[in-house]
């Protein structure tokens, strides 16, 4: 067994290529993530079209414009130049307050604003109505309170637990957890299907090994490199972007062993059904990193898919890691909250480990 | 004999190590030629210059009256390649693998039709055209990877290592061809590990370190050393 | 004494390629034997039935009395393999090569030095080296010491002899010798004819048949029929015209000779001369000579 790990070791530190994937790529994907893909919204350009104009209007506006996301473009006079405006391409959104705003607001507890977007570039338009939803609900919170505002309002929960809106908040969870599925199960399932490749797959089957044996000298390295990999990309995330851990830095740490021995068990199933690095390589990446980077909810939220899909992203292992990982580090919540999520992802742990075992052919059939 | 192959005192360096050190022998027209030596000799080198793919460090080589210094492009349309390795395209029928290796040479849609029916005609495989190559024996694909390195009417045909493994009945209707080919004018140049196969050659050459160190006919290098086989003949050269 | 390795009326394909077609033989322990045929025959399928790789389809399989099925987790803790291509670890030195194959045998290389100190004794000078950066023959050797390092009783080498040259080659026909002396059981499989002299037995295997197992010498001396060597100025008309020739029976080339079989019994071989000469050959050379493994295969293929 040592012999084994060790073994497994020199492979990984000879390989120039494994050793870049293994370390290089998630110090990039952070990096990348973090600073070049910001989905931040800052000083978009902006209208406000105010048929009210009084304190109440103007407070939201001021409110709006001193965010920093936002910042005043043209001045709307009157509707009919809205399309225009547009057109031109010069604003991402136009902010319509209704008439007798404030009074209202006193009179019925009730007052309009429309939110006019460019959808043009929908992500975007997203995020800025998201934004300006979540000032004007600030806004509502901190003068009226119990008073309710008619503006449609998010409460996304990113939102509530991310009031920064750092974009980078939203994404650490998704990349540590892409990461993780990935490396492990990528790097343990091109390694026994190079065994396979190279004829050495032969000599192991005939050596008194077990096939127990086998699988857990080609995991336990892993085990241990990607752990590496998690605390480094947590580091990266806390020292570079202030991702704070609010709560227990154990149960994330161990919650991410798991997550590691099921995504490595994963890993090896594909193995058994792959026959050249080749095919190991193309199951990983299609199996695995598509449906993981589109139905776990790390890029478009779980509730706005289809009823089948929603059911789909139920058996993806990430979808419930990064539920995990957003509660320790974002909530601070502990144990008693995720138990069920923890439950669920330890069971497909043993489901990967049982079937590979049952899968490994102790013979060449 | 008119000589195709000249090689003129041939030195190939990669760095400080010399691959091939001074070579020089001629080898004539319509003649089999086997190329011999042990693992690392430096045969793989000199074949590579011979078929215009890598430049002699010093020394005059011409292949089929091209230089391999400048002429490279002329040579590779006048010589054809087949290995134990490199083989037909698995996944396509036999006249589809004729028809692309013909276009590669620039031949005529009628000319590969013409050059196709006859090569296959002469192995009896007419009938079978239209069979993807992966149903077919490792036998007869070494005989049409010949015939399709043949298919341009090369001046020389460099085959490295083309018989291992097949056979004793298919191994001697490969060679049968070979001398067919010859018959018809055109050299083959052979590299091989088994000295059975070297047998078969009209004159050969033993490579060591770099150097030529026999040239002769395999009846006269078994004369000289005093041999029973050709595989003797090489132990003593070789060890 | 009971057979090392037994193997009865063994079947194997797969899907309709039938792969193994009614296989019967025994090997005594100490015994050298060799199977000798061309690629696709059934060699590898045949040991990978007998290294517990694969089930038979039919027909039973037992090395030291142990069932390859049933068994197999016991006949693999004293089998020695070296698959057809040397599996060795190319990225990892000759020396991290041994000590890991000792290691899943748990034993080290220090404790089975003696047996392979021969072998590996020509390679310790590149210990440090990387396997893939070695030459053909070095691997060979490698390989074949990684097989050896556990003292196994049996040992199954497919194909060790193919890609090497021949300096090689002889080397390792020579290690095989002095292995068998200790005592080791060794089947080997070979696509070339010429190294079945090399062995005690022999079989001939093609399209997963067997066509004769038995010594080398013996294997000849069941060629029954006068055989001749012939000559000529040109070898590819004298193929030619021989094929002609009403009273040939077999023509295969050997060599600068064509070796020919006639019909009925020739005393001598003047009519194959008179026959060349009508048809203006030069030169011509005609004797009487031994046939070799590689006449009886063809003879025994048709």
């Amino acid at each position: 067994m040592k012999g084994f790990i060790i073994k497994e070791f020199y492979h990984i530190f000879r390989d120039l290529r494994s050793m870049l994937i293994l370390f290089g790529m998630p110090v990039v994907q952070v990096l990348l993530f973090g600073f070049a893909i910001s989905n931040e919204v800052k000083n978009a350009p902006i209208a406000i079209l105010d048929h009210s104009n009084d304190y109440v209007t103007r407070q939201i506006s001021s409110k709006l414009l001193s965010s920093g996301f936002f910042i005043a473009s043209d001045a709307v006079v009157d509707e009919s130049h809205i399309p225009e405006i547009f057109r031109k391409g010069k604003v991402k959104e136009i902010i319509v307050f209704e008439s007798n705003f404030a009074r209202n607001l006193e009179k019925d507890h009730e007052a309009h604003i429309q939110l006019l977007a460019d959808a043009s570039d929908p992500n975007t338009a997203n995020l800025i109505v998201n934004y300006t939803n979540a000032i004007i609900n600030n806004y509502q919170q901190e003068y009226f309170a119990g008073l309710s505002l008619p503006v449609e309002i998010t409460t996304e929960t990113q939102m509530l637990y991310n009031p920064g809106l750092k974009s980078v908040f939203m994404f650490v969870p998704g990349i540590i957890t892409i990461l993780l599925m990935l490396i492990s199960a990528m790097m343990t399932s091109i390694s026994i299907a190079r065994e396979k490749e190279m004829g050495t797959m032969e000599v192991l089957l005939v050596s008194p090994l077990r096939p127990m044996q086998i699988i857990a000298g080609k995991v336990l390295p892993y085990v241990i490199l990607s752990f590496i990999n998690a605390v480094t990309i947590l580091m990266m995330s806390y020292f570079i972007f202030g991702m704070p851990v609010k709560g227990s830095l154990l149960l994330l740490l161990a919650e991410s062993i798991l997550f590691i021995v099921m995504a490595l068990s994963l890993g090896i199933f594909i193995s058994t059904v792959s026959n050249s690095q080749q095919m190991a390589m193309m199951l990983s990446m299609f199996a695995l990193m598509l449906p993981t980077i589109l139905l776990s909810g790390f890029i478009f939220p779980i509730e706005n898919m289809p009823m089948a899909l929603q059911i789909l992203s139920n058996i993806m292992p990430p979808r419930w890691f990064i539920i995990i990982i957003k509660a320790i580090m974002l909530k601070g919540l502990g144990l008693q909250y995720i138990w069920k999520e923890t439950l669920i992802i330890a069971g497909m742990t043993l489901f990967f480990i049982g079937l590979s075992v049952k899968k490994f052919k102790i013979r060449l059939e | 004999m008119q000589p195709i192959i000249e090689v003129e005192n041939l030195v190939k360096k990669f760095g400080p190590f010399v691959a091939n050190d001074h070579l020089t022998f001629n080898v004539g027209q319509g003649e089999i030629f086997g190329f011999l030596g042990a693992n690392g000799a430096g045969k793989t080198t000199t074949m590579r210059i011979l078929c215009g793919l890598s430049s002699p460090t010093s020394g005059k080589v011409k292949v089929a009256g091209y230089d391999v210094y400048t002429q490279t492009e002329n040579i590779k349309r006048n010589i054809g390649y087949m290995s134990q390795k490199f083989s037909l395209y698995d996944d396509l029928s036999i006249a589809e693998n004729f028809q692309f290796y013909g276009g590669i040479y620039g031949l005529s849609v009628s000319k590969i039709k013409e050059r196709t029916e006859e090569l296959l005609g002469r192995l009896g495989f007419s009938g079978e055209k239209n069979r993807i190559l992966k149903d077919i024996p490792l036998g007869w694909k070494q005989k049409l990877a010949f015939s399709v390195a043949v298919i341009h009417h090369p001046s020389i045909v460099f085959l490295d290592e083309p018989t291992g493994g097949v056979d004793p009945i298919t191994r001697r209707q490969f060679w049968e061809m070979i001398y067919e080919t010859a018959n018809e004018g055109i050299t083959v140049f052979v590299t091989t590990h088994y000295m059975d196969e070297a047998e078969y050659c009209q004159r050969v050459s033993i490579m060591a370190d770099g150097k030529i160190v026999a040239l002769d006919t395999p009846g006269n290098l078994k004369d000289t050393y005093k041999a029973a086989t050709m595989e003797d003949v090489f132990l003593m050269i070789a060890r | 004494m009971s057979p090392s390795v037994k193997v009865e009326h063994l079947f194997k394909s797969f899907g309709n390629t039938v792969a193994l077609d009614d296989i019967t033989f025994e090997v005594q322990p100490g015994e050298l034997f060799g199977f000798i045929g061309p690629d696709g025959s059934g060699k590898t399928t045949l040991f990978r039935i007998l290294t517990t790789l694969l089930i038979p389809g039919s027909g039973s399989a037992e090395i030291e009395g142990l069932d390859v099925v049933k068994d197999f987790r016991k006949i693999r803790d004293f089998l020695g393999y070296m698959p057809g291509r040397f599996s060795l670890y190319q990225d990892l030195t000759v020396e991290e090569n041994l000590k890991f194959f000792a290691g899943i045998f748990k034993t080290t290389p220090e404790a089975n030095y003696e047996l392979v100190k021969e072998i590996y004794s020509q390679i310790e000078p590149f210990k440090n080296r990387r396997a893939g950066k070695l030459s053909g023959g070095m691997k060979q050797k490698l390989a074949l010491s990684c097989a050896l390092i556990h003292k196994p009783k049996v040992l199954i080498l497919d194909e060790p002899t193919t890609g090497v040259d021949a300096v090689s080659r002889r080397e390792f026909w020579e290690m095989l010798a002095r292995l068998k002396k200790i005592g080791i059981t060794i089947l080997v499989s070979t696509p070339y004819m010429d190294e079945a002299s090399r062995c005690d037995r022999v079989a001939l295997i093609q399209g997963g048949k067997l066509l004769s197992i038995d010594a080398p010498g013996k294997v000849i001396l069941g060629f029954d029929q006068p055989l001749w060597a012939v000559k000529t100025d040109n070898i590819y008309n004298l193929l030619t015209d021989l094929r002609r020739f009403e009273a040939t029976r077999t023509v295969f080339l050997f060599g600068q000779y064509a070796h020919v079989t006639m019909k009925g019994k020739l005393v001598s071989g003047d009519p194959i001369t008179q026959y060349l000469e009508s048809k203006g050959h030069k030169q011509i050379e005609v004797h009487k000579t031994e046939p070799t493994i590689e006449d009886c295969f063809m003879e025994l293929m048709k």
